[in-house]
């Protein structure tokens, strides 16, 4: 390594603390919920400002987790973040091989039309309208169908195939393998990390989807994580949280509030680790010109 | 027949023929690759049902759209609903707000993951870089129902933590949550925090392909590390940043409708109404569907117009466009 001049080292360090602080400051906000959610309920109630508690307790979760309200909820999530992985990940990728294929004869026309829809959005009243027809209103693939696909994975994930070496495709066709099993059994398998990349932002979009749910889902049975949170953190009702035929007292509102935030990032914080390492690089494929 | 009009004749004769040719040439292909199609089909009916048809939906905007009636009953308007829609009141509210939020998403959120991707690209320790890049990547992950629910338990002005430590200093309790003065800053600020770090990702891809000999070159001509980052980090990165602007100048009219949405309360509605809250507003809550959309369509066409300008703008710059 090359000596450095002070007024550098002093640059680079005032640099480092800098960057450290936002890394602080984004943190922040996660770290204080998690601790408060774990929190003595008294000890919070005491001092209302914990920023590491003397005595812990995992109440606020035991009596969250205990409403059917939000067990049901979670399920919900649960449901429509795997089974709608899956389908968008199978649409998605099947569509952007073929067209990652020099053979396809309507490759270009397809590839437009693809891009229109990046470009222009006839806005949320089609859509609402549309989905009515087909009569999915309160029904959970109204979360799924609508967001199966999206120009932009297609055309991310078709650049990926691009790069694919076409060697492979050209050897398995002359084998006699039919581009749906080239496609299943060799491009797939060989496509893994960005797979997982494609399929972490899939999870994490339907997990997170507040909107849809909103406009389409009105019986609160059916209502993934983020509605009931929404309700719970934003309109201040707790109607629907109430644990059956238990002595317990309910603990603070607030905390309730903080747990159940700290139980719908979960997921993404536990995935988030062993995906983190391909994603940057599923983001980019495609995404930078030259 | 003149010779002009045989010259016709077997010009039509030949349009024909290769017109057949054509469809002959893409029967045969849909045939030779039958399994290629087939694995296409789900994505393009997905994208045919979904995004093609809501946007035939959209003559509804030109319609009385009776929904009992269907978009082949309903009555033609024309282009009444977007007469009422620039005759109202509303409408200015609606184009200051989104214009206001989107300006300052562009002055202060836009150059913000730039600043930062300098600084982790000047960071030696890779571990520390690392450790920084998770942390500030993960808000991206988390849904805007779960920030805005952070924002009111650090902002609320009876329980929130900064209102809190504001009484235990003896300040004066603040209102930030349900004040007109301070809602767009505090949309701009939210999307940073939940943003930034992970706009980060395209500019370090960007800086990581620059050769490092450029660097060494200007170091022996005694070029220090700011000098460094201006005349070969960030010419390295203008493309992307150009790109970026475009996409961002394209979605002007699209502020974040799920922040704006669900930090939308009574006290700040004069701010904090666009058009696409209002868009919901009109339309699902008080289902005018056709005014709705025209609404939306309105919003949508400006967004295009505004990518598309843009987009020949730079070409006409010399750079490379986003298309």
């Amino acid at each position: 390594m090359q000596r450095l001049k002070w007024s550098e080292r002093i640059g680079q360090s005032l640099n480092a603390i800098v960057l450290g602080l936002l890394a602080v400051a984004m943190f922040f906000p996660l770290y204080y919920v998690f601790v408060v959610s774990f929190t003595d309920p008294g000890e919070y109630l005491q001092k209302k400002i914990v920023l590491f508690p003397q005595r812990w307790s995992a109440e606020a979760y035991t009596y969250l987790l205990s409403t059917p309200a939000f067990a049901r909820s979670l399920g919900n999530s649960a449901f429509l973040a795997t089974v709608g992985t899956v389908c968008s990940l199978a649409v998605s990728s099947s569509l952007a091989y073929a067209l990652s294929q020099k053979r396809f004869y309507f490759r270009k026309v397809l590839m437009f039309l693809i891009v229109l829809t990046i470009l222009f959005s006839p806005g949320i009243i089609p859509n609402y309208l549309l989905v009515r027809e087909l009569g999915l209103i309160n029904n959970i693939w109204a979360l799924i169908l609508p967001a199966l696909a999206n120009g932009w994975t297609v055309l991310l994930m078709k650049n990926f195939f691009d790069s694919l070496p076409a060697e492979i495709s050209e050897a398995a066709s002359i084998d006699g393998c039919s581009a749906i099993r080239t496609w299943y059994t060799i491009v797939l398998p060989l496509s893994m990390p960005a797979l997982a990349a494609f399929g972490l932002f899939f999870a994490v979009g339907y997990w997170n989807q507040f909107f849809a749910a909103l406009l389409y889902l009105n019986d609160s049975a059916k209502w993934p994580i983020q509605v009931l949170l929404q309700n719970m953190l934003l309109n201040a009702s707790n109607i629907d949280l109430v644990a059956p035929g238990q002595q317990m007292e309910t603990p603070p509102t607030e905390m309730l509030k903080m747990a159940a935030i700290i139980v719908a990032i979960m997921p993404v914080l536990v995935v988030y680790p062993f995906i983190q390492k391909h994603f940057a690089k599923g983001a980019m494929v495609g995404s930078v010109k030259g | 027949m003149s010779v002009t009009e045989q010259h016709l004749s077997t010009h039509k004769g030949k349009q024909t023929s290769s017109k057949r040719n054509k469809r002959t040439k893409w029967l045969s292909a849909l045939r030779r690759d039958r399994s290629l199609y087939l694995l296409a089909l789900p994505g393009i009916l997905f994208f045919l049902v979904f995004k093609y048809i809501p946007m035939w939906g959209i003559v509804i905007a030109f319609q009385d759209y009776s929904p009992f009636r269907g978009i082949q009953g309903s009555e033609w308007v024309g282009l009444q609903h977007f007469t009422t829609l620039f005759a109202n009141p509303d409408f200015a509210l609606l184009f200051r707000n989104t214009l206001a939020i989107s300006l300052l998403n562009l002055i202060l959120f836009f150059p913000f993951p730039i600043l930062i991707s300098l600084g982790l690209n000047e960071l030696r320790n890779v571990t520390y870089k690392r450790l920084i890049q998770t942390v500030i990547y993960m808000p991206h992950f988390l849904s805007w129902v779960i920030i805005a629910g952070l924002t009111l338990l650090l902002f609320a002005k009876g329980t929130g933590l900064v209102n809190e430590l504001f009484v235990l200093w003896g300040w004066p309790r603040v209102d930030i949550l349900t004040n007109p003065d301070s809602f767009w800053i505090m949309v701009t600020l939210q999307a940073m925090w939940k943003e930034a770090g992970w706009g980060t990702i395209v500019f370090l891809a960007a800086m990581a392909s620059v050769d490092t000999q450029l660097y060494e070159a200007a170091r022996m001509d005694g070029a220090g590390r700011l000098r460094q980052i201006w005349h070969i980090t960030l010419p390295a990165i203008r493309s992307v940043i150009i790109v970026l602007l475009i996409l961002r100048l394209g979605d002007i009219m699209e502020v974040g409708f799920e922040q704006i949405f669900l930090m939308y309360n009574g006290a700040v509605s004069e701010v904090a109404e666009v058009f696409d809250t209002y868009v919901y507003r009109t339309g699902i809550e008080q289902g005018d569907f056709s005014y709705s959309t025209a609404v939306g369509l309105f919003k949508s066409v400006v967004g295009l117009v505004l990518v598309v300008v843009a987009n020949r703008l730079v070409k006409r710059m010399g750079q490379e466009g986003v298309y």
